[in-house]
């Protein structure tokens, strides 16, 4: 990489970063117990609008994994997030009316959240319908992992997003608040995933799963990226650039080895195909605010107009880490 | 009271108090080395937690640097208050604030009590040991070393850097010969005086003061001018990983380390409640127990440094994309690519999967769809057919089918009319590849389509033009696949003996002779066919040289042997 190219990352990471800084002023905090977080302390960033049905497992989940704080974005929601998590103890919220969109998806105003509290924690920024999933980690909690790659000098964790459906209709069971999704989306596509690398930010860009077989096989150039970065522990001067697919400095991103070997990565599971699905589908199609012009809940509105059945002959159920680890999904590298 | 525990304590005090306390209420005395970073405050509390045992020390404090000489001062200031404090010791066991014992103390006394003139301290000679990560291994001997690696890297660097230039080294005094070998010892009264009151300690502590990582051989060194009897390994159980550091025990490892009969472990993580709980609180088992056996975590460690360093071979994921070229090869499995046998023969990928067992697809680059074994439009993985996910990125798709299918040797069709330029060049590159050709089949397809002459023409020119082109490829000089090329009429002639050699080399499963030819389509008027493109001015020279009429094709010429490209 050349120096006017290192020059224009710098500049640009410090663009996301002033932008974030003002779309700070979107934010309006609520209950913020931010002065609770102690020193070491785990925290998860979220943005998230109207997901009371997912909140209680989604807050127990990372409450078991050993997170010890929560600040979440709550954009506009109408159903009673908001009073929901402002009774949670171990949740700060701020709340926005502003653009999804045009806080470049949530990552601004997340990326502002980080800045201020995130510095030197290990911070898992994740949506709530995803749950990271790390080698070990039915058996050593979070702080194990991060522990491990402190030790190791490693800043950031690379967890892969996976497509998690039901067989049959999405929309056949209904989920109830605080049961495990997995329970109704637990199938899985292991072996469909295509990866390029991205030479400016030096990410990896991984497409396929489910989504990419079902909704975007004619233009599979469009398919949602799977890549995440979701794990880092914070500095100050660290910026997302889209989503948490990628961040600046850019060494953040080499969170795979190029000479062969394996590192230790995990798999955020994507329980998106519930029920609920459809009228996030329906209100996205309505509010446009979803990425690129909402082409992938276009694309799920298009496919039919009942909810989609992603399953296939060689879907595979879901059992735990080592068989994710057996299928070449993920690795624990050379954590043992 | 045989026995002796120095500590090196730094972090998780209450981890390091709680197996001090281990120790000390079985009788054995401890010396605890407070690492000058915990600050007074936290120091303080710590040996009031602890002082209501007496037999505990606390010795002058050092600053513990990682690979730097503190670690080493600490040890030697830690025994000299361990030797003059408790005369009655004879072995002194170095150990650090994040070891568990994991047997009885009483066992580990006995054993050395049954070993009383036996140093126990892992200590080989340079020359011998590949363990020394970084590319530093005389030079951490010969060159000075006086900033610190994880502060100063640049510095650290360019002094090395610098010296190297300069060529200045230096000599080991009074022909020391280096050894190295693990920091955790278990060392006799004295052997262990012996090297803290020699009279030429100074000059060594010169030396090694400028040494790279000396607490991995100042002892190790200097053992070897006393001891009377090294055993040359260490008692502590310390697994390292490809980059030098420690691996970290976990409460999943409680039964490993209870089956590996080690006396201490290192390092345990300091939230390992269940370890902690299991091996402190447990009244020791009567199993009459030996010696240490470590061989079962041996394996799982090394199994996790092969992993990290070389990973599983044909697979690419999130966390291991190996760099294109920078591996032998992209794929991690063998697997056969024919080219213009579905079309001369009938019957070929069911005649092909019958003789070899092997999972026989049709032209999986075709342009419509992938053609999987049995016409499925999904495979293992998931895997659909669909072309444009495919030809989104042809790579990723024929390395997921070989992972996908792993264990199970892969088959399938090429040939001009498919879309295939992505992944030409990777399939002639990749030694597990084994390619076929015969060359100008594709005119067989043509001469039995029922399509104007005029069309005909047109797509034999094509499709020359563009197996013209792929034959380059093969040919290259890059090529690494096992790659056979004839022409069309050079294998009619005699079709049996390169399908033996082919089918042969994929598999041991069939050293007979074939006795099932596949059933060549039949070529009656073939020859007049391409007589007829010639007429129209379009030579499919591929096709070979076929012979114009039957009687021809039945008188014997001299076969010529297929080339091999290696």
């Amino acid at each position: 990489m050349g120096a006017m190219q290192a020059y224009g990352l710098r500049l640009e990471r410090k663009r996301w970063r002033y932008r974030a800084m003002r779309k700070s002023r979107e934010l309006s905090g609520i209950s913020v117990r931010t002065g609770h977080i102690r020193e070491n302390d785990l925290l998860v960033f979220s943005t998230m609008r109207n997901e009371l049905k997912r909140l209680p497992y989604f807050l127990r989940y990372y409450r078991d994994l050993g997170v010890d704080h929560f600040l979440i974005v709550d954009n506009d929601s109408t159903d009673g997030t908001a009073d929901y998590l402002a009774q949670q103890p171990d949740v700060s919220i701020w709340r926005t009316t502003h653009s999804y969109k045009r806080s470049r998806f949530g990552m601004d105003w997340l990326n502002y959240l980080l800045m201020k509290f995130g510095d030197s924690h290990w911070c898992l920024t994740v949506d709530p319908d995803e749950f990271l999933i790390y080698p070990f980690c039915d058996t050593r909690p979070l702080r194990a992992l991060t522990d491990w790659l402190d030790a190791s000098s490693i800043r950031s964790f690379g967890a892969m997003l996976l497509d998690m459906y039901p067989k049959g209709n999405v929309g056949n069971s209904v989920y109830q608040a605080g049961q495990d999704p997995l329970d109704i989306a637990m199938w899985f596509d292991s072996g469909n995933y295509m990866i390029e690398r991205n030479s400016k930010y030096g990410n990896l860009w991984i497409q396929g799963g489910p989504r990419a077989r079902c909704f975007f096989a004619d233009e599979p150039a469009h398919a949602p990226a799977l890549n995440k970065i979701p794990l880092v522990k914070w500095d100050n001067r660290y910026a997302y650039t889209s989503s948490t697919h990628a961040l600046l400095p850019r060494g953040l991103n080499l969170v795979y080895d190029e000479w062969g070997g394996e590192k230790a990565s995990g798999i955020l599971l994507h329980t998106k195909f519930l029920d609920t699905f459809a009228d996030k589908a329906h209100e996205e199609m309505e509010r446009r605010q979803h990425y690129a012009g909402s082409r992938e809940y276009r694309a799920y509105a298009d496919k039919n107009a009942g909810l989609p059945d992603l399953w296939c002959n060689w879907s595979e159920k879901y059992i735990n880490w080592r068989q994710l680890e057996i299928l070449g999904l993920m690795s624990k590298g050379n954590w043992a | 009271m045989t026995l002796g525990v120095i500590m090196l304590v730094h972090t998780a005090l209450q981890r390091a108090e709680q197996v001090a306390r281990h120790w000390a209420t079985h009788g054995v005395p401890v010396v605890i080395h407070a690492d000058s970073t915990v600050s007074r405050a936290r120091f303080e509390a710590f040996r009031n937690q602890l002082s209501d045992l007496d037999n505990i020390r606390f010795s002058k404090r050092h600053r513990c640097e990682w690979g730097t000489w503190g670690l080493v001062a600490a040890s030697q200031s830690a025994s000299e208050v361990m030797l003059k404090e408790f005369p009655g010791v004879r072995h002194v066991y170095l150990a650090s604030g994040s070891c568990l014992p994991l047997r009885p103390v009483s066992e580990l006394i006995e054993y050395l009590a049954a070993r009383p003139a036996t140093d126990f301290i892992e200590s080989a000679t340079l020359a011998d040991v590949p363990w020394t990560v970084g590319g530093l291994d005389d030079e951490r001997f010969t060159l000075r070393f006086p900033f610190a690696w994880k502060k100063h890297r640049r510095l650290f660097d360019g002094y090395v850097e610098l010296q190297r230039r300069l060529k200045l080294q230096r000599e080991m005094p009074d022909g020391l010969v280096p050894h190295m070998g693990s920091q955790w010892w278990c060392l006799t009264r004295q052997t262990l005086s012996a090297i803290l009151q020699d009279p030429r300690r100074r000059v060594y502590d010169r030396f090694f003061k400028q040494v790279w990582i000396p607490d991995e051989s100042y002892f190790q060194t200097l053992v070897r001018l006393y001891s009377r009897r090294i055993e040359s390994r260490s008692l502590t159980l310390s697994k390292f990983d490809f980059q030098g550091k420690p691996h970290i025990f976990y409460d999943d490892h409680l039964q490993l380390l209870r089956r590996s009969d080690c006396f201490v472990a290192r390092k345990i993580w300091p939230y390992a409640d269940r370890l902690y709980n299991a091996f402190l609180n447990a009244p020791g088992d009567n199993l009459k127990r030996t010696e240490p056996n470590p061989g079962k975590i041996d394996r799982i460690f090394a199994k996790a440094v092969e992993r990290r360093t070389q990973g599983r071979r044909g697979l690419y994921m999130q966390s291991r994309f190996p760099n294109q070229d920078w591996e032998k090869g992209f794929t991690g499995a063998e697997y056969s690519v024919f080219e213009g046998f579905s079309e001369l023969f009938e019957d070929f990928e069911p005649w092909l999967a019958r003789v070899t067992g092997t999972r026989v697809h049709g032209h999986l680059f075709a342009q419509e769809r992938a053609e999987f074994e049995g016409g499925v439009d999904v495979l293992n993985g998931a895997l659909t057919d669909c072309a444009a996910l495919r030809d989104r990125n042809q790579r990723s798709f024929l390395t997921n089918l070989l992972w996908n299918t792993r264990g199970e040797r892969q088959c399938f069709q090429m040939g001009p009319a498919d879309t295939f330029r992505d992944i030409e060049w990777d399939i002639a590159k990749d030694p597990n590849a084994q390619v076929s050709v015969i060359t100008g089949a594709w005119a067989v397809r043509l001469f039995r389509s029922n399509q104007d002459f005029a069309m005909i023409r047109q797509q034999a020119a094509d499709l020359q033009r563009r197996e013209a082109k792929h034959l380059d490829v093969l040919r290259s000089q890059y090529a690494k696949a096992r790659i056979r090329i004839w022409t069309m009429a050079e294998f009619v002639e005699n079709p049996m003996e390169p399908l033996q050699e082919i089918i042969s080399e994929i598999g041991p499963t069939d050293y007979r002779r074939l006795t099932e030819a596949p059933k060549m389509v039949n070529l009656t008027g073939f020859a007049q066919f391409l007589q007829n493109l010639k007429n129209q001015g379009m030579h499919p020279y591929l096709t070979g040289d076929f012979p114009n009429t039957l009687e021809d094709l039945e008188k014997p010429r001299k076969p010529r042997k297929p080339y091999l490209i290696k």
